[in-house]
């Protein structure tokens, strides 16, 4: 209940901040939303000898659609600006569906989507919807940014690649090729529990016809799973019920759960199959519908 | 000409008055114990084990004095040199203040700090440094009472297992007998887990010894604090009345505030000590994974039976897992509470329960969560056996529970236990519950749910529970009877203020003890101060839990009035000028009956009782009652709740809860509706997700909130409340107590449900919680599934 | 004059970065010299002595601190007081005025909303912010916007009832021209 103590700055330029982390030497630590950091400093899991408060810094609240098509969400985007978001309600049905199932209502007015896929939980829900949606991360140092994809930015549970001179400034979701399908489902015992399994379908349609598949799954590993198996089954495929078949039960075989108080891994792994399978099943219902 | 109040109006029985508390809780005005600062007051934090059963080789609090701001480190070394390392628990047992020689909980304490602000403390905790040797750990009662497990009481002399005690009521040789009659025996075993009662305020409390005057103050999270002075007294060897015990708000307690922990008792001494007042307030962690627990209790039970479907005998074996410390806060004479209740409201000739207690490597406590004293635990076995002996004779559930009941005119009547109940109209309610949720057409809505693979079910939970413990015959906590009291003073102008021994933690006494005095006295109830909590100033109580103040407190409340309200006949007589015989009552007033227009108000009693007195009257308008109920009381209900199962992932969603009442008179329809969705919600978290549960290693899980599951408003359903009433025939207003009723009987309204939809799956118990991973496992491995720690993991 | 009517509290060790924030709290601007380990819950409750605000939890699950920041609902258990600086916020103790009770106070009452009140501050506090928003919800939406506020003791149907009670009177008091 009581963090140990650290020293506090908050820049008000991304360069302070930068300067900052540097000569933290890695003893620092981000703080965006802090739903995740100030919990873990909360019960001493975390002790940084220096917090760098970046929620001064301007400019970095925003979520957008460029003119391609691409989905830029800045490091200061809460959770609550995507749940309420019209951009991805009519444009990012896998995005829309998980932003309302990040932890509560209160946790999403401060937490946000950069913040979630840089604290790296196993069991974040964005990690998964991102990884599925193809998305990469711009980190920013002192020397200028690079470009991350999502699926090479984690390297272990709570472990990123990021430099501890480095923030990422914005999340990008590439330019679909067609027309964006998909969702998200989680089972959580009660709202704000860490998922049992999750499973984020991304799709790309044209016609019938998937051009482009991602499917991640939460919860069922170490880090997020990228189910590659199953989404190379789904492209350049029709949506087919056997096609829906094969590409959940692909990504239940990438699963590696383990048997805890949430359930045995068989379950786990039922449980993705399941949801990739209502997920596909859902996208060609809608499909009909709309024809 | 009747000049009656209204008794409405004036927030008499039966009114809905909105509640007095609220004025200062909605305006964030609350006094709870973390708003209490005294001037100089230090700050307490523990150190807890983080194994769950070692020796303790060594503790070095040196670097903890190290941090500027640390006043003060006590050890299990320090408080044994003043014989405060053990203490006596409400159960006859001993339970470690601060460890000596080993650790027997993960979470017990350690040590602790004290310093000038809970971070510092925190920080000092931190820089102690203890060196465990480990220990193999017990966490169940088939590993406590292997033949190799670890002795985990070698503190205690002559203790040569891990058994806390043996205990049997009943007839045994009735009941075998009853059992070889029998065409069928209907067996059940399950597992009712760990529950805590996790109140949104943590205990807590300040310890303020004054030197000068050698009197010791403790605010402290109590729903008993005279109980806690005796004990106090006892343990601290201070004289009583030289202490003072003050229960601030509570926010909320449901029986885990009765217990005195060791931080109360570490308080007072760092109190002591560093002669300043200190501080303690418990973590959640803290909480969940040390303070008073409730359930963890198997069963093993088994009905015997007539083809018809009469019930001829029940035999119960439980066993129930109290952790390191045998520290149960119940009667004394009754080792596993108030379990024998069971069965009371089905006309059953015989019975035999055996019990037996054992120790494990986990927190001490069982009785707690708003049990009645392990009722919740006797009516969940009952309606989770009923279910399944109904199920076995292929009888429908609701006319299998009606053929059984007690029949209307049948009381007193004698439960299979010995209880004596004395009213009740069991299957007026169940025929309530059956018409409000549609039963029959229910039924058939299921029949065709399932062509379409669809799984509904309906659960029916009908029990009726001893409340209002209780009699001096019977009933003692150490060797103290249970009654209760109530004081009141009338001022001149005819306000009043009333104190009372019970201890409120949100049930609203503020609110309803005044509606009875209105109801005696005919003085609206605004016009009453009630107060509770203080030993300096409330007549002596035994608290409230166990839904006990009603019943108690309540009638000594009526009581009491009623011997203010004989003393102001005598006063009405005098300034009426007439003899008392001719006097009558009306709500508010006095009048002369051969002349009714001529009357005094209670008022003008109240005033009389301070300048006109007649000869021979001591003057003055105050009286205080002592209640020592004849009787329990025996409030009853109906549960019925109906779910659909998702088969592909387990998860299931309830449709609708039907709940319907038998409270006897009830004082504040508002409130007790509160007290019964409150239950059916602990009931509906208890069935669905709510449990603590341990590893292999004796890691608690379930000690935050991550993983003790509380559903919020949007799993928890929506309730239909109905009534019924049979006034209590032997309490003085009639009413039974209902804090409880919801929580004891609706649990198996949920788990019977979700059996009742995965019937024709051979599956005969899930352990509650019914998680989604234990639901889909009983559907597709088609077997029982068992909740018991340890919890499986992977290698 | 300062000094005489405040509390001087001990001075910090040598060492222990403290920094001066000014805090908006009620709409009075307060100001404070805070570790930046200090937690904002605290620094309202023991600081500033508004003791409204509450602590039910270790990890940010429960809800009973939560108070308005900018207008938003935050759990300020889970918030630096350093972080808070500049900002406004609002604890129950600024829902009423000084003569009048917010209508969701009211509706507490009215319906039986609490019983030992420790999340009521939490509670309401979200529901104003329900409100503010999204003045007419329907029941589900209510219960949505709850969901990150736990209570033990009234099994929420009546803390929805409040909410409906407050919406209503709410909306019968707004002009219906927006003046």
């Amino acid at each position: 209940m009581y963090p140990s103590r650290f020293r506090y700055e908050a820049p008000s330029t991304i360069e302070e901040a930068l300067e900052l982390l540097h000569d933290g030497g890695g003893e620092a630590k981000v703080l965006a939303g802090g739903q995740s950091l100030i919990p873990l400093i909360k019960l001493r899991f975390a002790s940084p000898e220096l917090v760098v408060d970046i929620n001064r810094l301007q400019g970095l609240s925003y979520h957008h659609a460029d003119p391609d098509g691409s989905i830029h969400v800045g490091a200061l985007c809460r959770h609550a600006d995507l749940e309420r978001s019209v951009l991805l309600a009519s444009n990012q049905p896998t995005m829309a569906e998980a932003a309302p199932l990040i932890a509560d209502p209160i946790v999403r007015t401060r937490g946000t989507l950069v913040g979630s896929l840089c604290h790296a939980d196993p069991q974040g829900d964005w990690a998964a919807v991102v990884t599925a949606l193809g998305g990469h991360v711009v980190a920013q140092g002192r020397d200028g940014q690079r470009t991350i994809p999502v699926s090479e930015f984690v390297s272990g549970p709570f472990q990123t690649v990021l430099g501890f001179d480095e923030i990422v400034v914005e999340a990008v979701i590439p330019a679909p090729k067609g027309t964006p399908a998909g969702g998200y489902l989680k089972l959580e015992r009660r709202i704000g529990d860490f998922a049992t399994a999750g499973a984020a379908v991304a799709l790309e349609l044209s016609g019938d016809v998937v051009l482009r598949a991602g499917i991640a799954l939460t919860g069922v590993g170490g880090s997020t799973i990228n189910a590659s198996a199953a989404s190379d089954a789904l492209t350049g495929n029709a949506l087919t019920s056997g096609a829906i078949a094969e590409a959940a039960d692909l990504a239940a075989e990438a699963a590696k759960p383990k048997t805890d108080h949430r359930g045995s891994a068989e379950y786990k792994r039922h449980l993705v199959r399941t949801f990739v399978e209502r997920i596909l099943t859902r996208v060609t219902e809608t499909e009909e519908k709309a024809a | 000409m009747t000049q009656a109040l209204d008794e409405i109006k004036i927030g008499g029985m039966g009114a809905s008055r909105r509640r007095v508390e609220d004025n200062r809780f909605i305006r964030g005005k609350g006094n709870y114990i973390d708003d209490v600062v005294l001037p100089g007051m230090l700050h307490m934090e523990i150190l807890r084990s983080p194994v769950a059963h070692a020796r303790i080789r060594s503790i070095d609090i040196s670097k903890a004095y190290d941090i500027p701001g640390v006043r003060l480190v006590l050890t299990g070394e320090m408080m044994a040199a003043r014989n405060l390392a053990w203490m006596p628990t409400l159960s006859y047992d001993t339970q470690a203040v601060l460890a000596t020689d080993k650790v027997r909980f993960q979470g017990q304490e350690v040590a602790c700090v004290i310093a000038d602000d809970p971070y510092i403390a925190k920080d000092g905790c931190d820089a102690i440094v203890v060196d465990y040797e480990q220990l193999p750990v017990v966490v169940n009662p088939t590993q406590s009472m292997a033949p190799d497990a670890p002795l985990i009481r070698d503190d205690k002399t002559n203790q040569k297992d891990n058994v806390a005690f043996d205990w049997e009521v009943g007839d045994k040789d009735g009941t075998d007998s009853a059992f070889e009659k029998a065409d069928l025996v209907s067996k059940m075993q399950l597992h009712y887990p760990r529950s805590h009662p996790s109140p949104l305020e943590c205990c807590g409390s300040i310890a303020d010894f004054n030197r000068s005057t050698s009197k010791l103050t403790v605010y402290m999270t109590s729903q008993a604090p005279h109980i806690v002075r005796a004990a106090v007294s006892m343990v601290a060897e201070i004289p009583e009345h030289m202490i003072r015990i003050i229960s601030p708000d509570l926010g909320g307690g449901f029986g885990n505030k009765v217990p005195i922990y060791p931080g109360y008792v570490m308080s007072i001494l760092a109190s002591i000590l560093t002669e300043r007042p200190v501080k303690w307030i418990e973590d959640r962690t803290g909480n969940l994974i040390s303070t008073g627990f409730g359930r963890d209790v198997y069963l093993e039970g088994e009905l015997a039976l007539r083809k018809d479907g009469k019930i001829l005998g029940v035999r119960m074996n439980t066993t129930s897992d109290h952790g390191a410390f045998f520290a149960d806060a119940q009667p004394s004479k009754f080792k596993i509470g108030l379990m024998h209740s069971a069965f009371a409201c089905y006309d059953i000739p015989v019975a035999h329960l055996s019990a037996r207690g054992v120790y494990t490597n986990k927190a001490p406590g069982g009785v707690a969560y708003r049990c009645s004293f392990r009722v919740t635990e006797a009516m969940f076995f009952q309606e989770r056996m009923v279910q399944a002996a109904a199920d076995d004779l292929g009888m429908d559930q609701a006319e299998f529970r009606r053929m059984n009941f007690v029949k209307d005119d049948d009381f007193p009547h004698r439960t299979p236990y010995g209880f004596l109940t004395d009213s009740g109209q069991y299957a007026k309610c169940l025929d309530v519950g059956l018409e409000a949720i549609g039963y029959d057409q229910f039924l058939i809505d299921q029949k065709e749910a399932r062509k379409e693979g669809r799984l509904l079910g309906i659960g029916i939970s009908a029990m009726t529970e001893p409340l209002g413990a209780g009699n001096s015959r019977e009933y003692d906590i150490l060797g103290i009877k249970m009654f209760d009291s109530a004081e009141l003073r009338v001022h001149m102008s005819g306000k009043a203020i009333l104190r009372t021994g019970a201890m409120n933690q949100g049930q609203g006494h503020l609110t309803t003890w005044a509606q009875i005095v209105a109801h005696e006295l005919g003085m609206p109830a605004d016009d009453i101060t009630v107060e509770e909590g203080d030993t300096d100033t409330a007549p002596f109580g035994m608290g409230t839990y166990a839904s006990r103040s009603t019943p108690v407190a309540g009638a000594a409340v009526a009581m009491v009035s009623r011997k203010i309200k004989a003393k102001a006949r005598k006063l009405a007589a005098h300034l009426l000028e007439v003899s008392e015989e001719d006097v009558e009552w009306e709500l508010g007033r006095f009048y002369v009956r051969s002349s009714p227009d001529r009357g005094a108000t209670i008022q003008e009693c109240a005033m009389a009782a301070y300048s006109n007195m007649p000869d021979g009257l001591e003057p003055g308008l105050e009286a205080n009652a002592y209640y020592d109920p004849p009787n329990l009381t025996w409030p009853f209900g109906c549960y019925i709740s109906t779910v659909e199962v998702d088969p592909a992932t387990g998860v299931w969603d309830v449709l609708r809860v039907v709940a319907v009442d038998d409270c006897g008179v009830r004082i504040n329809p508002m409130i007790v509706e509160g007290q019964i969705m409150g239950g059916l919600t602990e009931a509906y978290a208890m069935a669905s997700m709510q449990f603590i549960t341990f590893d292999a290693e004796g890691n608690c899980v379930g000690s935050n909130f991550m993983d003790y599951l509380i559903p919020s408003a949007w799993e928890t359903p929506g309730y239909e409340l109905h009534e019924v009433v049979t006034p209590c025939p032997h309490h003085p207003i009639g009413a039974k107590g209902i804090g409880e009723c919801a929580t004891v009987g609706g649990p198996a309204a949920f788990v019977n449900a979700v059996m009742d939809a995965l019937k024709g799956t051979g599956v005969r118990n899930i352990d509650m919680p019914m998680l989604p991973d234990r639901v889909f496992e009983a559907l597709t491995e088609k077997h029982d599934v068992s909740g018991a720690p340890p919890v499986r993991t992977d290698g | 004059m300062t000094s005489l009517n405040e509390e001087i509290g001990a001075a910090p060790a040598e060492g222990v970065p403290v920094r001066r924030v000014s805090i908006n709290v009620n709409g009075e601007k307060r100001t404070a010299d805070v570790e930046p380990r200090l937690l904002l819950a605290h620094l309202l409750r023991q600081g500033l002595k508004l003791t409204g605000t509450h602590t039910g939890c270790d990890t940010t699950n429960c809800g009973a601190c939560t108070v308005l920041f900018d207008g938003q609902p935050v759990k300020s258990c889970t918030m630096l007081a350093a972080q808070a600086d500049g900002h406004d916020v609002t604890t129950v103790e600024g829902m009423a005025t000084a003569s009048e009770l917010h209508p969701i106070q009211e509706g507490f009452k009215e319906e039986h909303g609490l019983q030992c009140g420790f999340c009521t501050p939490g509670m309401m506090l979200a529901a104003k912010a329900l409100l503010d928003e999204n003045p007419d919800p329907t029941e589900d939406e209510v219960r949505w916007a709850l969901s990150g506020n736990l209570c033990r003791c009234t099994g929420y149907q009546n803390i929805v009832k409040s909410v409906m009670w407050a919406a209503k009177k709410m909306q019968a008091e707004t002009p219906a021209d927006g003046n």
